[in-house]
This record gives structure tokens, sequence and C-alpha cells, in this order.
């Protein structure tokens, strides 16, 4: 039974995801889960800040099911389906992180600079946790999806909007990694 | 109440998935902006080829609604700006953050609490664009 704790290869990850989308289709509805972050604004009161939040959030209701599925999903894949999970990263990544700094490449799931509980003693940790967050949330938004809207439905649906925020994803994704990485870390 | 708890069970999948197959990784990110694996290309990649199928199916009226209804998928409107420069944020924080908004809650559920931060942070950033929105470029 040991299999159960093993990560899965991406051929079982991928075809995973499209079957979630497509059970969601013929469920009437989009892939898409930044828009929760939205609707929590809207329920949080921010229509009074903005009409951008003032929309009807029970529309809404059945993707804020799916996030809670996805809650509830990481706590089932943590305590029932793995033990002790570890990234089995390229040898090189695992030396340049090592270099920067960042503790637990190749020995665990997350770095514990910056995922374990020590992470909120540490205020630097704290505002780069917050800056990463709301880089994601405002450009999820300002983009209009992320990426389960715009690299899986969008780029499913042939959408050239989504090939150009998939393009931005990944121009943004290179200059934090090579250009400002060794500058903050 | 069933429909909330088919919802509910479509969430856990994703977030079995997302965990499972380490795209909640903050580490996988990072090897994947370094082209170093091709693990979460192979992810995105092959549920991408998936999705062209399905939709072409969609199109095509091959697949409906669990009602027997068409599939509509609606059309984004076109820009360069919005989708250059909103993508260019979030990949920022993708990589900083090492999330994107689906395995932020995954690694809620895991019990990853500094995860809250980050999904802090993606609130004010949403709600930060609202206020903003009228200003930017689209």
């Amino acid at each position: 039974m040991d299999w159960i704790y093993e990560p899965w290869p991406w051929y079982v990850a991928g075809p995973m995801i499209a079957l979630i989308m497509l059970i969601l289709l013929m469920a009437g509805k989009n892939f898409g889960m930044s828009a929760n972050l939205r609707t929590f604004c809207t329920i949080a009161g921010a229509g009074k800040t903005s009409d951008f939040f003032r929309f009807d959030w029970k529309a809404q209701k059945w993707n804020m099911l799916v996030v809670a599925g996805a809650v509830i999903g990481g706590y089932i894949a943590m305590n029932f389906l793995s033990k002790d999970p570890v990234v089995a990263l390229h040898p090189e990544v695992v030396i340049q992180l090592n270099e920067m700094g960042f503790e637990g490449a190749g020995t665990s799931y997350l770095p514990a600079n910056l995922f374990s509980a020590e992470a909120f003693e540490n205020p630097v940790t704290l505002g780069l946790l917050l800056l990463g967050g709301f880089l994601v949330g405002f450009g999820a938004r300002y983009a209009g999806g992320c990426t389960s809207g715009h690299a899986i439905s969008g780029m499913s649906s042939l959408q050239l909007p989504s090939l150009i925020a998939v393009i931005g994803f990944f121009a943004g994704g290179l200059i934090m990694i090579n250009f400002l990485f060794p500058l903050i870390f | 109440m069933k429909r909330g708890l088919f919802y509910l069970a479509v969430g856990a999948l994703f977030g079995i998935t997302m965990f499972k197959s380490e795209a909640a990784s903050w580490f996988r990110i990072y090897e994947m902006f370094q082209f170093k694996s091709f693990h979460m290309y192979g992810i995105i990649g092959s549920a991408l080829f998936l999705g062209v199928i399905i939709m072409q199916l969609i199109n095509r009226g091959k697949i409906k609604t669990f009602d027997g209804e068409q599939i509509v998928v609606p059309p984004k409107d076109m820009s360069v700006p919005r989708y250059l420069i909103g993508g260019l944020f979030f990949g920022l924080g993708w990589a900083l953050a090492g999330a994107c908004p689906g395995p932020m809650f995954t690694l809620t559920g895991a019990g990853y609490w500094p995860i809250l931060v980050v999904i802090g942070g993606a609130l004010i950033g949403t709600w930060v664009y609202g206020l903003l929105r009228s200003k930017l470029p689209h």
C-alpha cells in the first residue's frame, strides 16, 4: 500500500486537472480559482469602496464550495495520502537554493524559512509572503484570471487573451527568479 | 444540498491533485522557472492537450451539460496591456510566493499556516485592483 504515499506523476495530475475542468463545464460552470478572492472581498464589504465588488456574490457560492473542497483536499492529501512529503528536485536546483539560504530543498515539501512557524517571527519573511500574495491577487484580477482560468481553461478554448496572459505569467516569474531573487535572498 | 456536496467533492479532488502532484510546492514552481524539470510543464501541457480536445468536442456539440444543454465558454475581451501587465504582476507573485490561488487554499488545509499571510496579501491585492481599476490601462 506504500504507493498511495508516493507523489503523483505529471501524466496523472494533468489529466485529472482536465477532468475537473470538464466536470465543472458539464455542471455549467467555468473553472477559475482567483474569482473567489473577489467574492471574499465583496463579502467583507469591499462594495462600499468600489463598484467592482458590487455583484451578486451568491451566484459564486458553488465556486466557494470548490475552494472549501480544495482546503479539505489539502488536509486529506497531507494527513492520509502522504508520509513526510519530500519534493525530489533537480540536484542543481538544490545546490542553488542552498546557496541562497533556502532551508529544506530536496528534503521537504516547502522551504522552512518561508513556510514553517518560524516565518511568523521574522518581519522580512512576513513582508515577502504578503507581497507575493498581493502581486498574485492584484495580477490575477488585472489579467482577469489565474493559472486555472487562463493557462488551463482559456488556452484550452484557444483564446488569444489567455495566451498573452500566460506569456505575462512566465515573463513575471522569470524576472522574479533571475533578477529579483539575487537582490532579495 | 446535493449540489453543494458535489462542488465540495470536485474541490477536494482538485486539492488532492494540487498537493500530490507537488504543483502546490514552492520548490516545484522555482524549478519550473529555472527550466530544470519537465514535471510542471508535463502537468500543464497534458491538462492543456486534453483541454483542447474537450473544448473541440464541446464546440461540435458532442459534450453537453448534465442537463443536456450546450456548454457556453464566454470569450474574453481582446486587449494586450491588460493581459500582459496583469500577467506580469501575477507571475512576479507566483514565483515569490510559490503558489497560485488554488494551491494557496490546498496548503491551508495541509497546515502550512504562513500561507494564510499569502492569502491575506492576495485579498488586499484584489481589493487594491478594484480601487485602481478605472485608472489602469485595460
